[in-house]
C-alpha cells in the first residue's frame, strides 16, 4: 500500500511538475518530458503492470491539468509504461544501458505515436516540428535529466519499503 | 509428462523434488493478469479519448473534467509557485544569452545594412550622374557629327603633376588617339593613349594640355592652357587687349577648320567661366583666369566623343 501510494504521489508530482514548469522550459527548440522520463523509471523498477497504471494516471493527470483531449497521454503513457516495464522483466535485467536505451526508444516512439494519434483524431499537428525540430533536443534532455530522475526514482521505491522485484540496474 | 528437476540442497544432503507446473500455472496467470490490465487501461483510454471527443461541451465527460481540473489547479499552482524561482533564474539566464545573441545579429544586421545604404546612395548618386549625361547626350549640346562611348573613370590624377585619367573603354570599344572626353557639364580632355580595352585621357588642366577657345559672349579667341596657380585653374591665354572678356563671360571650345586640319575639339564644348581678367600696360595679352565647370578632382563618369565621320576632328 506504501509502495503504491509512493508510486502514485511519484507520478502525480511528476505530471503536476511537467505541466507546470517542464511543459514551458524550452532548451535548443526540445522540451524535456520529466513525466516519461520518472515513468521508466517506476516501470523499470517495478515492472509493466506498475509502469501501465502509473503511465495511465500520469497521463490523465497531464491530459486534465493541460485542459487537453482526455486519454490521449494516457494511452500513450500506458503503452510506454508496460513497454518499459516488460523491457525490465525481461532482456533488460541487469544490463547499466537499459534506463538510457528505454528513455531513447520511449521518447521516439512517444513522438511518433502522440504525433500518429493526433493526426487521427484530426488535430493541426506539424510531423516536420515534432520529429525533426523538437525530436532531437527533447531526446538529449530527456537523456540528461534520466540519471537524477532515475536515481531519485529508486531512492523514493527503496524507501517505500517493498521489494524491488526485477533486477535492472536503475542507477543511484 | 510433467518435467520435474532435482536439486541436492548441500546443507541437508538429501534429494528434493520441486514441482514445476504449479510455477507454470503462476506464471500463466500473472501473463493473464498484466495483459488484461493494460488491456483494460488501453481501452478506458481510448474510451476517454472518445468521450472525450464525441460529447458535447456541456455533457458530464467534459463537467467531470472540469471538476478533476479544479482539484488538480492549486496542486498546479503550487508546483508552480515552488518552481517558479528556478524557472525565472533559468528564464533569465536563457533571456540574457538569447539577448546577447539577438545584439549580435542586430549588429551584423546593422553593418550589413550600413554598406546598403551607402551602395544604395552610390547607386543613387552614379544614377543622378548618367540622367545627366544621357539628358546631354540627347539634348541640343551635344555635338551633331559625333557618337559616344561613355565610360567610368577607373583611375583619377595621381598627382598634381600628372593630370591624367584612365577610362576602361578602348579600340575594342572603338576609342580613337585624340578623342575628346566630355562630361554632361564640359569638356574633360583628350585620349592620349589607347589600349585594347583601356585609354588613358589627359585633362585639359595637364601643363602640356592646349585647347582653342572663344568668349561665347565676345567670340573672343584664346587658348585654354594650365594656370600657374596649383589645382584646377586654366587661363585663356592669345587674348589680345583689344578683345573684350569679362568676368562671367563662358569659354567654349572653337571647333576651328583650317584647310585639311581641324580642331581635336567639336564646336561649343563648354570649358569653364571666367574668373578674373588682368591687363597692365606691358602685357601684350590679356590675363582672363578661368574656373572649369567640370569639377576634375572627382571625375566618376565620362563620355569619349567618337567622330561619325572620319577625319571630323583631326589631327
Amino acid at each position: 500500500m506504501s509502495d503504491a501510494l509512493t508510486v502514485g504521489g511519484m507520478i502525480v508530482f511528476a505530471a503536476l511538475l511537467q505541466s507546470a514548469v517542464f511543459s514551458s522550459l524550452e532548451v535548443f527548440g526540445g522540451t524535456p518530458d520529466l513525466l516519461l522520463v520518472t515513468l521508466l523509471g517506476i516501470a523499470l523498477l517495478r515492472g509493466s503492470v506498475t509502469g501501465a497504471v502509473a503511465g495511465f494516471v500520469g497521463g490523465l493527470v497531464l491530459d486534465i491539468a493541460n485542459m487537453g483531449t482526455i486519454g490521449v497521454s494516457s494511452l500513450l503513457l500506458t503503452v510506454a509504461g508496460y513497454w518499459a516495464g516488460r523491457y525490465g522483466e525481461t532482456t533488460g535485467r541487469d544490463r547499466t544501458h537499459a534506463p538510457f536505451l528505454a528513455v531513447v526508444v520511449l521518447t521516439v516512439l512517444t513522438a511518433v505515436g502522440g504525433l500518429a494519434l493526433h493526426y487521427m483524431l484530426g488535430e493541426d499537428v506539424s510531423a516536420r516540428r515534432a520529429l525533426f525540430d523538437t525530436l532531437l533536443p527533447t531526446l538529449g534532455l530527456n537523456l540528461i535529466i534520466a540519471a537524477p530522475v532515475f536515481a531519485l526514482c529508486r531512492r523514493l521505491l527503496d524507501r517505500s519499503g517493498a521489494r524491488t522485484v526485477h533486477e535492472v540496474r536503475v542507477l543511484g | 509428462m510433467p518435467r520435474n528437476r532435482t536439486a541436492r540442497p548441500a546443507v541437508l544432503g538429501f534429494p528434493s523434488r520441486r514441482p514445476v507446473p504449479s510455477r507454470s500455472s503462476l506464471r500463466t496467470s500473472s501473463v493473464l493478469r498484466r495483459r488484461i490490465v493494460v488491456g483494460v487501461l488501453a481501452l478506458l483510454a481510448l474510451a476517454l479519448i472518445t468521450l472525450s471527443f464525441r460529447e458535447p461541451d456541456d455533457g458530464p465527460m467534459h463537467g467531470a473534467e472540469q471538476a478533476a481540473s479544479t482539484v488538480v489547479r492549486p496542486f498546479q499552482v503550487a508546483v508552480e509557485r515552488i518552481a517558479r524561482p528556478f524557472r525565472d533564474a533559468y528564464g533569465w539566464t536563457s533571456d540574457l544569452f538569447a539577448a546577447k545573441g539577438e545584439a549580435d545579429r542586430l549588429r551584423r544586421e546593422n553593418q550589413v545594412l550600413s554598406q546598403q545604404v551607402i551602395q544604395n546612395e552610390s547607386a543613387l548618386r552614379e544614377n543622378v550622374r548618367l540622367r545627366a549625361l544621357l539628358d546631354y547626350v540627347h539634348g541640343p549640346e551635344f555635338p551633331a557629327d559625333f557618337s559616344y562611348i561613355p565610360a567610368e573613370v577607373v583611375a583619377t590624377p595621381p598627382s598634381a603633376f600628372q593630370q591624367e585619367i584612365v577610362v576602361p573603354v578602348g579600340m575594342n570599344q572603338g576609342v580613337r588617339l585624340n578623342a575628346p572626353v566630355v562630361t554632361n557639364d564640359g569638356l574633360v580632355g583628350h585620349v592620349t593613349r589607347v589600349f585594347s580595352n583601356r585609354a588613358r585621357v589627359t585633362l585639359i588642366t595637364d601643363e602640356q594640355s592646349a585647347v582653342s577657345a572663344v568668349d561665347l559672349r565676345t567670340d573672343a579667341a584664346g587658348i585654354v592652357e594650365h594656370g600657374r596657380g596649383a589645382g584646377d585653374t586654366l587661363v585663356l591665354s592669345q587674348v589680345p587687349p583689344e578683345d573684350v572678356v569679362k568676368k562671367g563671360d563662358e569659354i567654349v571650345t572653337a571647333g576651328w577648320q583650317a584647310g585639311g586640319l581641324r580642331s581635336l575639339y567639336p564646336k561649343g564644348i563648354r570649358i569653364g567661366v571666367v574668373t578674373s581678367v588682368g591687363l597692365t600696360n606691358t602685357d601684350l595679352y590679356q590675363q582672363v583666369q578661368i574656373e572649369p565647370y567640370v569639377d576634375l578632382s572627382s571625375l566618376h563618369s565620362v563620355l569619349v566623343l567618337i567622330p561619325k565621320t572620319p577625319g571630323a576632328a583631326g589631327p
